[in-house]
């Protein structure tokens, strides 16, 4: 770091940005940038099992896990939102569930399929809604508040319907459609909308005031709010716009299975703070990335398929998984230490 | 006499039975240093929140410029333009200094990009950022993209100050900037005030560092059993009386009348 403020501003007063010496500048961005650890982890990982397995580099394989990716993705965007604020979400999970059975029971009953989608997405919504004014008016703990929703919507969602709900061909179906890339990989309408939302939340957490007020709440919600900022509002719109990306998520698992019931994806939960966690994203709150949940969420799924393909039982992945977590959360920890 | 800025007349706050400023004055000239002086518990936290706008007075009344003002939070304060750096500087660590400059008053692109998306100018405000650092004649920071978490406490105190500078248009707060820091930091700090004075900028400086606030202070208001028990100037008075008075050692002298306003 060369270059006081007034050289910077003496040398470059057009393009402030490149303060310093670009080297410099360079390098610490690299030791920075937040989404280049899992990224790296991520590259490392495909390339050993390309070389290692038979099957794994497949286009086929390689579509799959896109595929697979979809619903605990979109799930991990919420999470990540609200555990940039310092909270934690113990009931996404459940809210797409039941926002599911809604919409499945709804289009088999006769709602047009649209109408059914919208009805669905806007409970989780409002459900998220519900946990947001808890958390930002009464000002309780969020672990707390989200597990007593985990287990009020579990229930519900049992007593709603017990079986298996189908639904038609159709709208609701449709994001398992898609094309092929170069005339052989598959790329469906649910990777192309999860890539849409990663891409449109990264934008608002780094280019806008809301982002900003995110990040801060997240840091420092006392500093947040000696500064001006509404923290309780910030809060409640984090809440409301996890909600809505959980109902987005119930439209995906349509996109994977036309049924659906209460038991689907019974780790969906874990299976974001997992993501999120790998994803470099601090569960203390105010630092992460919304890209790095999402290559979190990749790097399991990548770690599942390749350790199929190589042959090793299944729990040893669950192991692997779990290292993997914990290994974050260690990162973690020793980069705040040394921050303070 | 100079006009007087900030002003509070009779201010009375109680919490339950105690009684944390009974019918308390204050005030405050354009442009100079006013510290704010007195034992823990004499309620001089209590009185300058009032004047921040933290807390709410049961009784008595603020003027800003000769106008009535009735805070209901620190954020109408500061729109009224007095800013308060606090002791625990307000910071969120993990961002960079320009974007705690600009926290909770971001400077929004222009057009649609900004009205409409709220797509923020960080170009601008690191640009602006830069100037306000070169205006108080900062240059201890080096990078104004550096996260506030690398910086020293003494860095922290000056990017809390700027900040406090850079949106303070009436009055500047200060809650014990110095506390927290060594010698050399602490003289930064220091100069830092007067040159936010000298562009007309009254400071009000709350300090238990006596030293310091006879080497900054044009006056100093010394709090005592939860009012104003006088204002002296610090060429009238040596420190040990200064502290006598505010301890109850040594009776407080009248407000003389060059220094009253």
């Amino acid at each position: 770091m060369a270059g006081s403020l007034k050289t910077a501003e003496e040398e470059a007063p057009e393009a402030p940005d490149t303060s310093g010496t670009r080297a410099a500048t360079i390098t610490d961005h690299i030791f920075r940038n937040p989404v280049l650890g899992p990224l790296g982890a991520l590259v490392i990982l495909v390339i050993g099992f390309s070389i290692f397995t038979d099957n794994f580099a497949s286009v086929d394989n390689t579509s799959l896990i896109l595929q697979q990716s979809v619903v605990v993705g979109t799930l991990a965007l919420g999470q990540t939102i609200i555990i940039l604020t310092g909270g934690i979400d113990l009931a996404n999970g459940a809210i797409m569930v039941l926002g599911s059975l809604v919409i499945a029971r709804l289009a088999s009953g006769g709602t047009g399929d649209f109408g059914a989608a919208l009805v669905g997405v806007a409970l989780c919504g409002v459900l998220g809604l519900i946990s947001g004014l808890i958390i930002s008016r009464l000002g309780l703990p969020p672990f707390i508040v989200t597990l007593g929703m985990l287990t009020i919507l579990q229930a519900t969602s049992r007593l709603y319907t017990k079986e298996t709900v189908l639904v038609d061909n159709g709208f609701l179906t449709f994001l398992a459609k898609g094309g092929y890339l170069f005339g052989q990989f598959q790329i469906t309408f649910g990777v192309v909308v999860v890539l849409i939302s990663v891409a449109v939340l990264h934008f608002s957490l780094t280019r806008t005031s809301w982002g900003r007020h995110v990040y801060a709440v997240g840091n420092n919600d006392l500093a947040a709010k000696r500064t001006g900022i509404n923290v309780r509002r910030v809060l409640l719109s984090v809440y409301v716009l996890a909600g809505l990306l959980y109902g987005l998520a119930a439209l995906q698992a349509f996109g994977r299975s036309p049924a659906t019931s209460p038991n689907i994806f019974p780790t969906a939960n874990l299976d974001t703070i997992t993501a999120v966690v790998i994803g470099g994203t601090s569960l203390f709150g105010g630092r992460g990335t919304v890209l790095g949940s999402y290559l979190g969420a990749l790097i399991v799924l990548v770690l599942q398929s390749g350790l199929t393909q190589a042959g090793i039982d299944p729990l040893y992945q669950n192991i692997v998984t779990g290292v993997l977590v914990i290994a974050a959360v260690a990162l973690d920890a020793v980069t705040r230490r040394k921050a303070r | 006499m100079s006009e007087t800025v900030l002003e509070a007349r009779n201010i009375v706050k109680r919490y339950g039975h105690v009684t944390a400023v009974n019918s308390a004055d204050f005030d405050l000239r354009a442009g100079e240093v006013l510290a704010v002086i007195g034992d823990n518990g004499a309620g001089k936290s209590s009185l300058i929140k009032v004047l921040s706008g933290d807390v709410i007075p049961d009784a008595g009344e603020v003027l800003l410029e000769g106008q009535q003002v009735h805070f209901k939070s620190p954020h109408d304060a500061q729109k009224a333009g007095i800013e308060t750096v606090y002791q625990d500087l307000a910071m969120a660590p993990a961002l960079d200094i320009a974007t705690n400059l600009f926290l909770g008053r971001e400077i929004k692109r222009k057009g649609p990009l900004g009205s409409i998306l709220r797509m923020i100018d960080t170009k601008e405000m690191r640009k602006q950022s830069r100037q306000q650092m070169d205006e108080l004649g900062i240059t201890t920071l080096q990078s104004i993209t550096q996260p506030v978490d690398s910086l020293s406490g003494g860095q922290r105190q000056t990017v809390a100050v700027a900040r406090a500078a850079a949106f303070g248009r009436k009055v500047v707060i200060m809650d014990e900037p110095t506390a927290a820091l060594g010698v050399r930091e602490s003289k930064g700090v220091l100069d830092l005030i007067k040159r936010i004075t000298s562009s007309g900028i009254p400071v009000v400086l709350i300090s238990h560092d006596i030293p310091a606030v006879f080497e900054v202070a044009d006056r100093i208001h010394i709090h005592r059993l939860g009012r104003r028990a006088t204002v002296v100037r610090p060429q009238d008075h040596t420190m040990n009386e200064v502290v006598g008075i505010m301890t109850g050692a040594l009776p407080a002298p009248p407000i003389r009348e060059e220094v009253a306003s």
